[in-house]
């Protein structure tokens, strides 16, 4: 069975400020790591894959300096990487990003389950995954906190609805989104690391996918535009107290002003 | 596509490397480049002081605007009972609307009646509802096929959608079916007079606020967090209930439910009056206990922000921010959170915020009534023994 993870590489801190008075963006250099939500589902497919057999890809989109986190997955326990890399993919919202990710994944071929993690920790959408499903025509369970069983032609979830639990059977190929509780990420293993520095990052540009239509790609294939971007307001109707101890008195007078106590 | 850089006009004055958020540009031998960690944001253009900087141009595409009117909101409910997001999505959804464009909301289910009465009294112009058996459980394709339907009929301009776990599963399926435009999580929302949705709704992963628009797609999806918008006032019922045909070929699935049970009613922070916020600044895990102590004595429950879940401290039941829950308390207070809009985005609707950071630079001020600039580590001890002397007094 064939494994895809979907990673992505996001600002290890997010320390993109504004400052207030110039507009100008405040910015210390800027480390990446791999999304912490993605390390679930790698972990998840591992175990999958050791249980029953089969490979792990990952699959990631963006300049070639994200190659560090296919690297990283390879010290993990991931068979093979891809990463999408064109300039024709920048400037990507989440429907061309979907669409380039879906259009690797047909790249590969034979995927029997995709791994998303929940979401990315700097656009926090948790919008990719459902979208790739849609372009693939599979069924997908989001928010997936347990697999309960897997065979030759499908997969067992659990997955949390707010207050339900919902067991259910996906026929492959399918994708699932995991949520953190799934599995306890391994570490990167420093023999893996040996073992794989020679191991290539297959890098996936528009002509190596199978539709190359350049206008669904990147900013042209992009339907939302950022208009704008700007500092969160401030609230104007602000007190602010300077101290220690003595805070603790008047904010016990404030609590109890305001019927709190 | 990318940027195109106007080298008569550029004198490499490298302002334009300052207001980068991708550290893409630089300067090269005296000349302005752009490296591929380019993200096409278009700040540098807006930045530059003598527009040397431009991007190639975009096809436009032609679409039909006023073809498509009035604003849709997708309900959310489980065996009859309405999900309270749905009030609220309808609430917004009058107001884009204004006076002249309708508000139509979609019910899928085993049974809505009673959920379509109700969703007639918040103002909504029609109710379509969608009943079958199948519809008793959530399977996102099998869903989107049904909304699917709903929009190609009434082509509203404006799909709302709660960010759910369900809403959050089903929205990135449809807008993608449709080929168009999903934000996510909007904290705020307006509407331009071409029908342009605005959609604010934090960025980058940073500190930012973007301001985000569909200009070249219909309809136009968004999803918003439970407790975020003001829900509908009750109205006289003018509208209409129209029960819609369902075609057994949307059932299909590679996908089946085979048990669905219901947790025992576990701890929900949106529901609390009273919050209590532990952040990065309590240093130790046992420091958690004084947390909960003040919590408690408030009669209200204690919650943080993700490093404390990340660090396995807290449960992530209890945690605030666009990767855990938004919450609108009567009182929050946060001890030692700095403060990232991820977290602000999903509290600052509270209705009284009391903010204790040692740094008087710290982000959670912008949205705190109180802002407390003292170690919590001498304020919150000392309040507790003052609240406990005080129930000590008063027996």
């Amino acid at each position: 069975m064939d494994i895809v993870v979907c990673i992505k590489q996001v600002p290890a801190a997010s320390n993109v400020e504004v400052d207030e008075k110039t507009g100008v963006l405040k910015r210390e250099g800027i480390e990446t790591k791999m999304n912490p939500y993605d390390l679930y589902a790698l972990e998840c497919a591992l175990r999958i894959a050791k249980e029953h057999g089969g490979t792990v890809s990952v699959i990631s989109m963006g300049p070639l300096q994200a190659r560090s986190v296919i690297r990283e997955a390879y010290m993990m326990g991931a068979d093979t990487g891809y990463l999408l890399s064109d300039t024709a993919f920048a400037g990507s919202d989440v429907l061309a990003t979907s669409f380039a990710l879906s259009q690797g994944i047909r790249a590969i071929g034979g995927v029997s389950l995709i791994v998303c993690g929940k979401q990315t920790t700097d656009g926090d959408t948790a919008q990719v995954g459902p979208a790739i499903a849609e372009y693939l025509s599979i069924p997908h369970a989001a928010w997936v906190t347990q697999i309960v069983s897997v065979d030759e032609t499908g997969i067992e979830v659990r997955q949390t609805l707010a207050d339900r639990i919902q067991t259910a059977r996906l026929g492959f190929p399918c994708l699932i989104t995991v949520e953190k509780d799934i599995a306890q990420p391994r570490l990167p293993s420093y023999l893996k690391k040996k073992e794989t520095s020679g191991r290539l990052v297959q890098v996936l540009t528009l002509q190596d996918l199978p539709d190359r239509d350049a206008s669904k790609y990147g900013l042209e294939g992009s339907p939302t535009q950022v208009e704008k971007v700007f500092p969160p307001g401030s609230n104007i109707h602000r007190e602010v107290w300077r101290g220690d101890k003595e805070l603790a008195d008047r904010l016990y007078g404030l609590l109890k002003e305001k019927k709190h106590l | 596509m990318g940027l195109l850089i106007d080298e008569k006009i550029c004198d490499a004055c490298g302002i334009c490397i300052g207001h980068c958020p991708f550290g893409a540009l630089e300067i090269l031998s005296g000349r302005l480049a752009v490296k591929d960690t380019c993200r096409l944001c278009r700040l540098c253009i807006k930045s530059c002081p003598r527009s040397a900087i431009m991007l190639e141009e975009i096809r436009q595409r032609d679409i039909d605007k006023p073809g498509w009117q009035g604003v849709m909101v997708v309900g959310e409910q489980y065996d009859g009972v309405l999900h309270p997001v749905t009030r609220e999505l309808i609430g917004e959804a009058r107001v884009l609307a204004g006076e002249t464009q309708p508000v139509y909301c979609m019910l899928i289910g085993g049974d809505v009646r009673a959920c379509a009465g109700e969703v007639l009294q918040y103002g909504v112009n029609e109710v379509f509802t969608y009943e079958n058996p199948a519809f008793n459980y959530f399977i996102a394709d099998v869903y989107a096929n049904v909304c699917e339907d709903c929009i190609l009929k009434i082509k509203p301009n404006i799909v709302l959608i709660g960010a759910t776990p369900l809403g959050r599963s089903l929205a990135p399926r449809l807008s993608t079916r449709f080929r168009t435009g999903l934000t996510a999580d909007c904290t705020q929302l307006g509407i331009k007079p071409d029908g342009d949705l605005i959609q604010i709704r934090p960025a980058f992963g940073g500190n930012i606020m973007a301001r985000i628009v569909t200009p070249r797609s219909r309809p136009q999806f968004a999803t918003v967090r439970y407790k975020v918008m003001q829900p509908a006032g009750v109205v006289e019922k003018t509208g209409r209930i129209l029960r819609m045909p369902v075609k057994k070929q949307w059932l299909a699935s590679g996908m089946s439910i085979l048990d669905v049970y219901r947790m025992p009613p576990q701890l929900n922070i949106s529901d609390c009056d009273v919050l209590v916020v532990a952040g990065r600044g309590v240093k130790e895990q046992k420091d958690i206990a004084m947390i909960e102590e003040l919590a408690r004595l408030l009669n209200g429950q204690m919650a943080c922000t993700r490093p404390m879940v990340e660090a396995g401290w807290v449960s992530y039941l209890r945690q605030i921010g666009l990767s855990g829950r938004t919450v609108k308390p009567k009182l929050i207070i946060t001890c030692g959170v700095s403060g990232a809009v991820q977290f602000t985005a999903c509290m600052e609707g509270s209705e009284c915020i009391i903010a204790i950071n040692k740094d008087p630079e710290a982000g959670i001020f912008r949205v705190a009534h109180y802002a407390l600039v003292g170690d919590l580590y001498e304020i919150i001890p000392r309040l507790i023994q003052n609240i406990e002397e005080g129930l000590h007094a008063s027996k």
